[in-house]
Formats: C-alpha cells, structure tokens, sequence
C-alpha cells in the first residue's frame, strides 16, 4: 500500500522490543531535568505496546526538551523552533501506518508555535503531542515564557513578569475539535506513564502538559505542589483512567470528573491555586483530518494517464480535419 | 437543441438583417444605431451591405477592459481559444486590479485581457495594443496612461455612459471621448446596453458575450468554433444561460456586421498536432499530478493561489492531497514533513510566502529533505505590486537563508515550461536531496499559450519508495565523497533509524560537536551542487554563437519578448543574440565562455536596478538587476542590465528600441 514494501513488516510479531530498543543517545540533559521522566516514561510506554522502532517517529521543535527524539532509537525528526507540529503533519498525512509522537517545549508549543498549536488542535489528526511545560526558557539561558508565573525574574524581566500566565489547558480546551487534553507532571513516573500511554491511545489528536522542573533556573517552582501533595488534584472517573491505590495514599486530593464533560472540564482548567492531573477532556468521536483526508485508493502509472487525459481534454485543441472542423 | 434554436435565431437575425442593412460614414462615431424596428439614417439600400474595409494582419493586439466583475476576461479569454483553435498563434494575459471589487469606473480598477493574435507562432504579450474594447471610458483611460495602446489604436467604448443620468459621468466620458479623438484614436461607440437588453434583463451581465460577437466579426473568426465554445463555458449554468449567452454573442457578432466599417483578417497556419491552452498556474498544476508528488500543502496568495485552486479540483483522482495550512510557514513545514516521510510534497507560494518559509527551506537544505518549492513571482519588496509582474526573487531564493544552504533555483520561460519544470524539479530534488526552487511569476501566472500536448511517460513518475531493511551500520548521510549524495532513509525502513536534525551534523546524523565536522558536512551538500552542475548543458545562444556587439541575457518569462526582440533588430542588420538560463543555480559549465564572445553583455530582467544616469549613481554604488550580480560574480565580465519594476511584461519593443541605443554606443556597431 502507498507504494511501500511490504516485506518489512514480516517480522514485527516474532521480535520482542526491550527497553534497549529504544533507547538513543546518553541523554545530555542536566541532572536532576525532569526531561529524562518523561524520556524513561515514552521508552516504557514504547516497549510495553511493543512499537515498531522503525514505524515510530518522534517530531520535536528546539529547547531543551526537543533534543528528546535523540534520545530514542527510533525515527527522529528534530526540527525548528515552534514548527513541529506542521512537520508531524506532514508525516502522518499519507503515512498512517507511522507512530507519530511530538515533543514540544512551553515556547515552542505556546510561544512561537502558537498559531500551529491552535490548529492542530482543530485537525485533531492522530497525533501525540507531549508539551514540556517547565515554564522558563532553558536553552537559551533563562528568559520568560509565556507560561511563566507573574512576577518571575528571569534575564529578559529582571524586575519580574509584569503578564498573567497563559494557561495551555484552557486554551487547548477552547479551541474546536479538541479532543484528548490531560495533565500530569513529571514527579509523579507512574502516573506520567499512565497519562501518556491513554493519549498514545487515544483516537484523535492528544495534548498532554507535563509540569516539568528545571534544574537550573526553575528548579523550586512547583514546590507547592511537590512539598504540599494536597495541592494536586486527582482528576478520576470510571471512565478516566484508572488511579492506583498507592498513588491515592499520596495524593488525597481527588475529584470525580466525567473526561466527557468539556464545560466541567474547562472549569478544572482554571484552578489557580491547585493543579489538576490526569484527563481533563476525551471525546474520541471528533473526526480526524488525516482520515477524512486519507487517499481512497492507489494511483496506477495508467489511472494517472487517465486522469491527465481527461484534463487535457478540456483545453484541447485538435488540428482541423479534411471537411473544416475540429474534432 | 442549442444547435437547431441557432437556425432558428439565425434565419430571425437574417431576416431582420435585410430590414436594417445600412452603410455608415467613415466618421468616427457611430451616430445611433437604431433599435431592430427603426430605419436608420444611414440605411442602405437592401440589397448593399455596409462598405467594409477589409485588412489582412500578420498580428494584432487586443485588449478588452471592464470594470472587475463585468466579464472581460471571460469574454477575452474565449477569443484567445477561439483564436488558438482556428490556428492562430496566441498569447494572452491578465489586466488584473488588486482587488476583487474596486469601485466602478476607475481607472485603476480595470479588469480584463490583452490577446495578442498572430499567424505565426506567438512568444509573449507584445507591444502596444492595436484594438481595446473598453466598457468605460475610465478603464480604458487607465490603459492610456499606462501606455498600453498604440497612439492610433482602435477603441469600441460602450456609449450607455454617453446619456447617463449624472451630468458628472456624462461629462468625464465626453471630454475623454473627444480628447482621445483628438489624440488619433479612431472611436466606434457601441451602444451595448441598448443591445444587450433584447436579450437579457441585466446587460451588465451580458455585455461580455456581446462583445465577444463583436470581435468575432472584426477578426473573422470561425462562428462555429465560437458557438461550441460559448457553449462549452456556460454549460455548467443551465440551458437558459447557454441560449442567452449565444443570443448575446450572435447579436454582437451581427450589430458588427452592419456597423462597423472595417474588418480584419489574420490568416492562421492551422495546427498538425493536438495542442492544449492553459495558464501557467494550470500547467504548474497538471504538472504536480503527472510528476507523482502526493502532497502539496499552500496558504493563498496572489498570484500563485490559482495553480492550487485547480490543483484542489483534480488532485485526488490521482491520490493527492492539497492542504491549505494556517499560514506559510506551516505550509512549508508540512510538506517538508511529508517528504521526510518519502512522499516528496511541493509548496506553492509567491514572495512574501518564500520569504516566511525560508528557516524551513534552510532546513530541508540541511537535512537534505527533498522539496519543490514554487514561487510565482509578483512585484515586491514588502506586499508590493500583488497581481503584477516582477522578477525580483531570484537573489532571494539563491541567499536568503542564513548560512550556506545550497539549493536548486530553476525558471520556466514559457507556459509549457512550467508544465515540464515541475516534474523535473521533482526528480532532481529526489536525486539530489534539496530543495528545488521554481520561479515562476505573474505573467506566466495568467498568461496563455498553446502547447503539444504533453504525452505521459511513466518515468515522470517517483518510483515506489524501496522501503527494504538496511544493511548493519548503514549511515544517513553516508555522503559520498566525490558527489556528497547518498541515500535517503525513510521512517518504516528497518535498520534505518536515526534522528533527523536541524543541527550540524556528522553522517549518522549525530549532533556535531568536533570543529571540522561542520565543514566536512557542508562541503558535501555543496558538493551535490557541483554533481548536479556537471548534468547540466550549456543554453543555446538565440542569434550568432560565434559572438557579436551584444549579447542580452534573460530568465523567465521574459524569453519570448527578448528573442522577437533580437529576431526584429538583426533584421535591421544589427550584431545582436540573446541566451536565456533555465538553471540560475547552478549555472551550466560554457556560459563564460558565451559571455566572452561579446563585445557588451547585458541582462533583461523585470526587477530593479539603479539608473547609472542618476546624479550620484557610480560604479561603485551601482545596484545591479539579480541575475547581472550572478553573471558578474560568476564569469567576472561586465554585465550591464535594462530592467524596471513598472509590474508589466516587457516588451519586445522597448527592448528592440534599447538594442538600438546601445549598438550606437558600441564604437564598431553599425
């Protein structure tokens, strides 16, 4: 199908994946980045559906967290800052046999992004979007983000952050055709794996936040949350994702919430003062872009002639025959 | 059925005919023209027709103006078919406002074509016109003054503004009426309201296939073709709207039959093979759909949007997909996506697109995606002139990435170029790893020509993808160190994983933190330049190859009028060739040595360049036009340029009459 062999694929149910088949380069993050959770959490989620390494495509933008498909032993497409999610798009628009998973930063995703962010959400196209949310500019040394907390000093606001926040959830939660939006943060492994894994499952496009420190320059910034387990709401519901008994000792905090329930879900996303983990929304009858976009049939070299013929006929010209007329 | 009311009407219209038969002064107005049931002063006896002047042509220029939305071009464009189908030679093209409605009688605002018919084989848009038929005086006005008829042209102005109720209007038209006059323009005032109203309630709407008629009587075109084509572009309407459509196009026909004092002939060669009419942007787009390419992700823009306008009607019944992204930047993001997924995609934009994909096209430059990328040139810098000719991209599509990305930049010259460009520009850019630039522009954009047509060969197609595992240790960017190509591994290609990147990198396209590692890769992708170079053929020189006085260099569009220009002016005896590069990068191996044969060299170009007569203009601050920088760079001879950013074609004419300035100033010229 799609013009591509299909010998490869012979294989696929007599070779076992370990953890080693996908794990890339030394991770050169600093130590202590949330980064590598979530690297560990994506590699688990990998082996344990048993992806086809060479059927797995990780997109990333720049920052610190777009050097994530480096770290994988599978396809990796490391792009340009801000501009991932097209580039994942493009990859899946006549590829649905690929697993595509994009890796973002909170700049790239919020910031220079944007513009792709709000209509990826709208092309709702089969897609796992993981935004690295540390809520600082790392890379570059430490500047504001647009989901920087007002009033943090960084070298571009040295004074402090004079905005508001934007808040990712409530905005992926406003845009039309949403259809998967979850929170999680990287200090809590089990639970980031879980989360992960219901988008990768999800029929449709899915925007996981992951709240993730940074060592350097944002390293005490979900203290509150991380010192004070109360600050972090449980999201659960039968039809959510199962919480574990362990992880409910820790954090008491739980509210049951119908993912289903967009308005309720909108509401959630405002909190302040708490954040909300697990799924926010989940409708998985949104249709898809590269669905209702995909190719209904192979193009033969003859189909191909065919149809250029029949365009050509209507700008013919033909040479005039013996009795004055054209054909 | 449409064929037997004709008879019906034509046996009407005849009858009518023997009723109304008059002859006409040779005046330049046309003093009423009585309504079916009224003699006219004039009037002949019946059996006399009206006195007709009959001239045979070897070409001639029309134009048909109207305010935007009152069917010119639909009109003009069905004349040039007409024309092309009966054999003649053909050009046509576009007179297009910014806007989708500007206001009503502007002469800024004027919509329509220019047709240039010949009896031979027609290359570009021509000089001046010879014939406009205007629907206003202030369109036509805004013709004048841009300098687009002949001093004596021939102009048919609609006289409905002549009795207009605002005593303003009248008076515009008649002071421009007279004024034209007295500048020697022989006027025939066609009363096209009055007319069209026997057969439509809304003439505004009808006046096009009005004038249409017209036209056919004054160049003698073949009624039947015309009928059937009438028919053909109206089809879609309804049986009431084709009747109408050939009333109007029949009484136009017959008003000028009895009104109009002169008729042209412009004997056609006929054509031997089938041949195609269509526009630039279409041959671009039939060219996506022969060359395989799958995916074409675009954003709109004037001009280029219409090449994905029709490319979204007929891609899929060939598996393709258009996507219209949020903006240019996704667009190019998205195809380069889909490339790297082994579905080589094009994007198709004009300048301010290029120049908002350029970080992705440095990119795919760097990460060796293959990628076509065409740009329909307009006049810029900034927004610029959006629906008229320029040239003025070619320097920005060779440097305007930041560091050194090599990359392909090709120009069409003729319409059936852009057909063919596009399924070159595909293989080379699956050959070579980078992206392909097609430059394109407005002219070629709207204008029309007819072409063989194409035959399909299979090998204008990608081969399936050979998706096979890699050997153990197999590289991605295993550059070979004669040419720097190597193969290109594709997500689902076992063995093959790796991860692309942005980043300098080494070929296990592992970033790159040794210092030599970055030159080594860019001298590869360099390299790939230099391979494809070597494929290339020297341009024929158009002229003497063994040299002469002056030598002018186009690309483009332009090919056409530069070479009427050079066949006119060494009819005069003059020492003049022209060479037009298809390739402006990278450049064939013999082209210095072209350049050396000639005393002067000189680009005709359509972009900007200072006037060395300009009081502080030297040579040391002189801006050249784009591709005389490349030449002067490349083959260190002094290439003078003639270009302007007027946005209109250049014509043969201003660049016969330039031909002539400077042989004077060549001391052994003639």
């Amino acid at each position: 199908m799609f013009g591509i062999t299909q010998h490869i694929t012979i294989d696929y149910d007599e070779t076992y994946h370990s953890l080693d088949d996908y794990q890339g380069n030394v991770p050169r993050w600093c130590p202590g980045c949330g980064d590598n959770a979530i690297l560990t959490s994506v590699q688990r989620l990998c082996r344990d559906e048993q992806l086809p390494p060479e059927k797995t495509v990780f997109v990333s933008g720049i920052g610190c967290s777009s050097r994530f498909p480096h770290y994988m032993k599978t396809y990796g497409f490391h792009g340009l800052h801000g501009r991932a999610l097209p580039i994942a798009q493009g990859v899946k628009i006549r590829r649905p046999d690929l697993h595509v998973f994009v890796n973002m930063g909170d700049g790239d995703c919020c910031s220079i992004g944007t513009a792709h962010w709000i209509h990826a959400i709208r092309y709702n196209m089969n897609l796992v979007a993981l935004m690295h949310d540390n809520e600082v500019y790392g890379l570059t040394k430490m500047q504001a983000s647009p989901t920087s907390p007002r009033g943090m000093k960084t070298n571009t606001t040295p004074k402090g952050t004079v905005l508001q926040p934007l808040n990712p959830l409530t905005t992926t939660l406003g845009v039309s055709n949403v259809s998967f939006v979850a929170q999680v943060a990287e200090w809590m492994p089990d639970f980031l794996y879980e989360v992960i894994k219901a988008a990768y499952h999800h029929h449709g496009f899915a925007f996981v936040r992951i709240l993730q420190r940074c060592p350097h320059y944002t390293p005490n910034i979900f203290d509150p949350f991380i010192t004070n387990p109360d600050n972090v709401v449980l999201l659960t519901h039968e039809k959510g994702m199962p919480v574990r008994d362990e992880l409910k000792k820790v954090y008491k905090n739980s509210i049951e919430h119908d993912p289903s329930d967009l308005h309720r879900a909108r509401e959630i996303a405002s909190m302040s003062d708490k954040i909300p983990v697990g799924i926010l929304y989940q409708n998985e009858d949104i249709e898809c872009y590269d669905e209702l976009r995909r190719k209904t049939r192979a193009c033969t070299h003859s189909m191909r002639e065919q149809a250029l013929e029949h365009e050509f006929s209507k700008f013919i010209i033909e040479p005039v025959t013996e009795n004055g007329k054209s054909h | 059925m449409i064929a037997i009311r004709w008879r019906v009407f034509s046996l009407l219209q005849q009858f009518e005919q023997l009723l109304r038969r008059k002859k006409l002064s040779h005046g330049h107005q046309i003093k009423g023209t009585g309504s079916m049931n009224t003699d006219h002063p004039h009037a002949e006896s019946e059996t006399g027709s009206i006195d007709k002047k009959f001239i045979t042509l070897r070409e001639h220029i029309v134009e048909i103006v109207s305010d935007a939305g009152e069917g010119a071009q639909k009109a003009a464009q069905a004349f040039g078919t007409i024309s092309a189908k009966m054999g003649n030679g053909i050009w046509t093209v576009e007179i297009i406002p910014a806007e989708i409605q500007p206001p009503p009688r502007n002469a800024a605002g004027a919509s329509g074509n220019r047709i240039r018919v010949g009896s031979f084989h027609i290359t570009n848009a021509g000089d001046e016109a010879d014939l406009v038929f205007a629907f206003n005086e202030q369109v036509l006005l805004g013709r004048v003054s841009s300098k687009n008829l002949k001093p004596d042209a021939t102009i048919l102005l609609d006289n409905k503004w002549r009795t207009h109720k605002d005593p303003a209007i009248v008076k515009a038209y008649t002071e421009t009426y007279d004024q034209l006059l007295a500048e020697g323009h022989t006027i025939y005032e066609v009363p096209m309201e009055q007319e069209c109203l026997k057969y439509v309630s809304n003439p505004q709407r009808g006046k096009n296939m009005f004038a249409l008629g017209v036209l056919c009587n004054i160049y003698k075109r073949d009624m039947d073709i015309a009928r059937a084509h009438v028919e053909f572009i109206w089809q879609k309407k309804g049986e009431k709207v084709v009747t109408d459509n050939l009333n109007l196009l029949n009484a136009g026909y017959e008003w000028a039959e009895q009104n109009l004092d002169f008729q042209y002939e412009i004997p056609s060669a006929g054509i031997t093979d089938p041949q195609i009419v269509v526009n630039g942007n279409t041959a671009i787009a039939l060219g996506v759909m022969a060359s395989g390419m799958e995916v074409c992700a675009m954003y709109p823009i004037t001009p280029a949007t219409s090449a994905s306008h029709y490319l979204s009607e007929i891609f899929e019944n060939v598996g393709g997909v258009v996507h219209q992204a949020e903006d240019e930047i996704a667009a190019v993001a998205f195809a380069v996506g889909a490339s790297y997924a082994g579905k080589c995609a094009i994007t198709i934009t004009s300048g301010p697109g290029m120049s908002l994909k350029t970080e992705v096209l440095g990119l795919a430059s760097m990460a060796e995606i293959p990628l076509v990328v065409v740009n329909v040139q307009r006049g810029g810098p900034s927004t610029g002139l959006p629906t008229k000719v320029e040239q003025g991209d070619l320097l920005a599509a060779l440097y305007s990435t930041h560091g050194d990305a090599p990359k392909i930049v090709m120009a069409p010259a003729t319409i059936e170029d852009c057909f063919y460009s596009i399924i070159t520009a595909r293989k080379i850019a699956e050959t070579f790893r980078m992206p392909v630039y097609v430059l394109s522009d407005a002219n070629l954009a709207t204008g029309q020509q007819p072409f063989p047509k194409p035959k399909f060969n299979e090998d204008w197609v990608a081969p399936p993808l050979d998706l096979s595992p890699l050997p153990e240790g197999a590289r991605p960017y295993d550059w070979d160190p004669k040419t720097g190509l190597s193969r290109r591994f594709i997500p689902g290609q076992a063995g093959g994983m790796h991860t692309l990147t942005g980043l300098a990198h080494d070929r296990e396209s592992k970033v790159a933190y040794e210092p030599w590692i970055n030159q080594d890769a860019c001298k590869h992708r360099s390299l790939k330049l230099a391979a494809f170079q070597r494929t290339l053929k020297a341009p024929q020189v158009f002229g003497d190859p063994d040299g002469g006085d002056l030598l002018l260099v186009g690309w483009g569009s332009t090919k056409g009028a530069i070479e009427e220009a050079v066949t006119r002016a060494r009819k005069d005896g003059l020492s003049v060739s022209s060479l037009h590069l298809k390739f402006l990068q990278p450049m064939a191996s013999g082209i210095g040595d072209i350049l050396k044969k000639f005393k002067k060299v000189l680009t005709v170009e359509i972009n900007f360049s200072d006037d060395p007569q300009e009081e502080i203009i030297t040579e040391e601050n002189r801006r050249y036009a784009n591709l005389a920088w490349l030449l002067r760079a490349r083959y260190l001879v002094d290439v003078d340029c003639f270009s302007n950013v007027h946005g209109q074609p250049i014509k043969p004419g201003s660049i016969e009459a330039m031909i002539h300035r400077q042989l004077e100033a060549v001391p052994s010229a003639v």
